[in-house]
């Protein structure tokens, strides 16, 4: 009789543990706020299912559900065919590699609330080198903290900005384990750059691009550090994505029962989106 | 010790019934390796983990929705979700 080795579950264990104490609770814990009702000094009281109908049918709910998907479809618009275009553009061997792997690096680098520190300077009108020059050389009226469609511009370019380069490194990954034989059969065949990128590198490229598009769903998703340093979710609320709105739920109005349900509801968009892009994933292999 | 966490019997109860589920996943696993994998109608290969995954999540989502749209009671949605985590069992 066969017998199998049983030691891997073992060394499995420390995994359990930590995604227990860093997931798993807490994720318990907002599921039992989300149906009480507390006022602090540890006290709570039973409030049902009321905070989901709460949630489910407030506008401003609402409102910064459909700011947080727009911002995600925007960046994932912009970012992802940007990041293919810069990696088709990246040199394949030679001293130049590392030179542009080291920059495309850096911003990844950079800490989120650097990132976004750096922007509200940047883009003060005043002070900050692109707010002057687009006011005072280009005379674009241009000031976030006053206009939203300046805001919103802002929170998408610093997000392109930081994160472009993810898409790059990850469809550069892609674009170099291309094996050689590839082109020159597309080279014998006459094959133009517009075939040999639709027939060679998207397909060769598929894998990590839904894992590329599925890193920045989830991250641009529950973007929250940035935009908050950048914008504080204004003027007015027009930047208030829904992370940033949940915060506000959560600490600064401490109504943790109705914060709880919402981020429940938001995790599970998040949950199924990522479900999808992966099942997507696991699919195409097959 | 654990009233940080506030628990209480409903949402206790929701987390023994899906700590069970995975528990007897778990001893089916141990009789009859492999997890069951299989195409489904959905055109998704599954195992058993899948199933039940797609079971709780679209659960979730069905109550969910009946909140939003309709309110209390919900008798109404338990239905449809066993009914889903049959389907789901059966055929997806």
């Amino acid at each position: 009789m066969k017998t199998e080795n049983q030691k891997a579950w073992l060394f499995v264990l420390p995994v359990l543990a930590l995604v227990a104490f860093n997931a798993l609770i807490p994720l318990m814990t907002v599921v039992n706020y989300s149906v009480q009702e507390t006022f602090g000094n540890n006290l709570f009281f039973w409030q049902g299912l009321d905070w989901f109908e709460n949630i489910l049918r407030s506008d401003r709910f609402h409102a910064a559900l459909g700011r947080q998907v727009m911002f995600t479809a925007i960046i994932l618009a912009i970012e992802i065919p940007l990041g293919v275009m810069i990696a088709l553009a990246m040199p394949r061997s030679g001293p130049w590699v590392s030179v542009c792997l080291v920059l495309m690096a850096l911003p990844l680098l950079i800490p989120w609330n650097v990132v976004g520190a750096m922007w509200n300077i940047f883009t003060l009108p005043d002070i900050g080198l692109l707010g002057y020059f687009m006011n005072n050389v280009l005379g674009v009226d241009y000031n976030m903290t006053q206009s939203p469609t300046a805001a919103w511009v802002t929170i998408i370019v610093m997000d392109v900005w930081h994160w472009t380069s993810l898409v790059v490194l990850l469809a550069y990954a892609g674009l170099i384990s291309i094996p050689e034989p590839y082109y020159q059969a597309a080279k014998i065949d006459g094959a133009s750059n517009w075939s040999v990128f639709r027939y060679i590198q998207l397909p060769k490229m598929k894998r990590v691009l839904t894992i590329a598009i599925l890193l920045r769903f989830m991250d641009s998703f529950n973007i929250y550090t940035e935009v908050f340093v950048l914008t504080g979710g204004g003027p007015g609320n027009s930047t208030t994505l829904l992370s940033i709105d949940l915060v506000k739920v959560a600490l600064g109005q401490f109504d943790l029962g109705n914060a709880a349900a919402m981020s429940l509801v938001y995790f599970a968009f998040t949950l199924l989106v990522s479900w999808l892009f992966y099942t997507i994933m696991m699919r195409d292999e097959e | 010790m654990l009233s940080w966490m506030a628990w209480t019997w409903p949402t206790a109860l929701v987390f023994i019934f899906v700590f069970s589920c995975i528990a007897i996943l778990a001893v089916i696993e141990t009789r009859s390796p492999g997890g069951d994998e299989r195409k489904g109608v959905l055109g998704l290969t599954t195992t058993r983990g899948d199933r039940l995954f797609i079971t709780l999540l679209g659960s979730a989502y069905i109550f969910l929705a009946w909140l939003g749209l309709v309110g209390t009671p919900l008798w109404g949605p338990l239905g449809i979700a066993i009914a889903w985590g049959v389907f789901c069992f059966w055929k997806v």
